[in-house]
């Protein structure tokens, strides 16, 4: 059922605190928004509420880690990301198997404005050495996540995640491979890769079948690892195309498109690289939509991209 | 157990070591690891059981806790002249990855004590009875994030959290109380909750007592977290390095090393 992916979230960690007694959660004072309240209704004793205090939280959330716990600790992504040199020293250096849970990623919070908007945390993050980087496009494929983190990986990761609901495209019956570019809508004698990530992936269905509809055909493919980015399988794509596309929300410095270019940088050729996004500026106050469509990502504004594109090559 | 006299002669030893260690280094931080070595001695040799835990909040006085491990077996002699150098186990700042005995990995300010709490904070949950120490610095204290932990290890109750602050009154840029002064120090982790003992921190008799009380504040069902305030002077055991804000962060020269070492080893 379409939903928020922080509500994915809060309720598949709640489903795996009953078989995993060493997750514990740790939140400052956003748990209603990050959905760690739910967590915490049903495991009081395994919940620490940490104040207005991010850094204090991460450092802690460290500490219960040595001490044998799994820690989840939740904020917004910018808060969370905002503490970078508590997460770089004690979370990362010392190898801290946590899991950063940020919430209210990209201009799809709306109306808050850019204060409360994770527009860099992606950057930030995949800077930082063994740190994964993870950022579901749907609900299902949350709940996949949430168990690779609790279940499979080791050391430090980040976990991006919407305010706003997403659809469900998470495709039926699909096992999950971790780390891997996942095919979302395949088509015949396509001209352009759509490729994205989170809130991005439906504006590229949605781009692809007006696109279709115009006569013009595409692939959709989603990334939900931005680190480790799965170069290998994007090598072996990209040469269908006349044109690869990035769909990110999020800036364009350091994201998705990033990882798409330094892959790409590997090759003697490649398709060129279109990196929607945010154009390495602020966001600000608005519905979703108009904030997608007025910053270029939106799927109608994704059509226009890449029809200029095609209309500009041939 | 030692008692204060065999404390005061293997902390004689342990300066040496310091000085030596830093010398062959080319860098490091004498100064804050002369001021904590006494504390960090009583602490290691006498008190910590088996299980407890210790972080060095004030990452840069390691050499101090290199010292000390070597004393106690747990790093070989001939492993401390590798401080600071290429491979080696013995970073400049501690690192837990390449050796586990330093609980985290500090070296930015204001970070460690987070840990500590956390670390005290899962040993609850499990109703383990170990202990955590932290030693956290004066200039240190100057961090935001000191505060955070300062007013969150309270509502936690954590008792079984020993926060030691090696209280010398020297950072880079000049005095603590000139660059940022800090007093009236007990009084304000007194009204954050926690139970502060005051001490001075080279005066071995008193900073056994001050673990004896906070280990027996715990063990008689106390909430609150403790605070050591150790009273130390910056260098201490030599005298060109005592209070003096240039032997912070410089190494000395083999022959400077060598006065230092002579006058260690006749005065203590």
């Amino acid at each position: 059922m379409a939903k928020a992916t922080r509500q994915a979230f809060g309720e598949a960690i709640a489903r795996l605190g009953e078989k995993y007694p060493e997750i514990v959660i740790l939140d400052a004072d956003l748990s209603k928004s990050t959905k760690s309240d739910i967590f915490a209704k049903k495991f009081p004793d395994r919940f620490f509420e940490m104040g207005i205090a991010e850094a204090n939280m991460i450092g802690t959330a460290a500490g219960l880690a040595f001490a044998g716990k799994l820690p989840f600790l939740c904020s917004f992504g910018c808060f969370l990301t905002g503490r970078y040199d508590t997460i770089r020293i004690s979370a990362v250096y010392a190898q801290a198997n946590i899991r950063l849970v940020g919430t209210h990623a990209g201009l799809g919070i709306g109306e808050d404005g850019h204060s409360q908007m994770g527009l860099e945390d992606v950057s930030l993050m995949r800077a930082l050495p063994t740190m994964g980087v993870f950022q579901p496009m749907d609900s299902k494929e949350t709940e996949l996540i949430v168990k690779f983190l609790v279940e499979e990986w080791k050391g430090p990761a980040y976990l991006r995640l919407t305010r706003q609901t997403l659809p469900d495209l998470y495709p039926e019956g699909k096992v999950f491979e971790p780390c891997k570019l996942l095919s979302i809508l395949e088509n015949k004698n396509p001209k352009a890769l759509l490729l994205g990530t989170g809130a991005g992936v439906s504006e590229a269905v949605g781009g692809a079948e007006m696109l279709s509809k115009q006569g013009i055909s595409t692939c959709v493919w989603s990334a939900h690892a931005l680190k480790p980015f799965d170069e290998k399988s994007l090598h072996s794509i990209c040469h269908l195309f006349e044109l690869v596309v990035t769909i990110e929300d999020h800036t364009v410095v350091g994201g998705l498109g990033t990882c798409v270019a330094e892959a790409f940088a590997k090759l003697n050729k490649h398709p060129p690289l279109l990196k929607l996004g945010v154009q390495d500026t602020f966001g600000e106050s608005g519905t979703p939509a108009e904030l997608f469509s007025k910053h270029g990502f939106s799927a109608s504004e994704i059509v226009k991209n890449v029809k200029r594109f095609l209309n500009g090559s041939v | 157990m030692y008692t204060p006299q065999e404390l005061r002669n293997i902390t004689k030893e342990l300066r040496t070591w310091i000085i030596e260690m830093i010398t062959e280094a080319g860098s490091g931080h004498p100064g804050g690891s002369l001021s904590c070595i006494d504390i960090l001695s009583v602490l290691w040799l006498n008190e910590m059981k088996e299980k407890d835990r210790f972080i060095l909040s004030k990452g840069h006085a390691v050499p101090a806790l290199y010292a000390v491990l070597s004393k106690m077996g747990l790093l070989a002699k001939e492993e401390l002249k590798t401080l600071r150098k290429i491979n080696s186990r013995l970073q400049g700042h501690p690192d837990r990855v390449r050796l586990p005995v330093l609980g985290a990995s500090t070296g930015s300010m204001g970070q460690g004590l987070s840990v500590a709490q956390g670390i005290a904070l899962g040993f609850k949950i499990d109703k383990k009875p170990d202990s955590v120490f932290c030693l956290i610095g004066d200039g240190e204290s100057q961090e935001g994030q000191i505060w955070e932990t300062a007013l969150s290890a309270p509502k936690f109750k954590l008792s079984n959290l020993c926060v030691i602050l090696d209280n010398n009154n020297g950072q880079i840029d000049g005095y603590v109380s000139d660059v940022m002064p800090i007093e009236p120090i007990t009084d304000k982790w007194r009204s954050f909750g926690w139970h502060v003992l005051d001490i001075p921190g080279h005066d071995f008799e008193k900073i056994i007592k001050a673990f004896q009380d906070a280990r027996q504040l715990k063990e008689n069902g106390g909430t609150k977290p403790i605070l050591i305030v150790a009273r130390t002077i910056k260098g201490k055991g030599v005298s060109f390095m005592e209070n003096q804000i240039d032997w912070h962060g410089i190494a000395p020269t083999k022959e400077v090393a060598r006065k230092a070492v002579e006058e260690i080893e006749k005065n203590g």
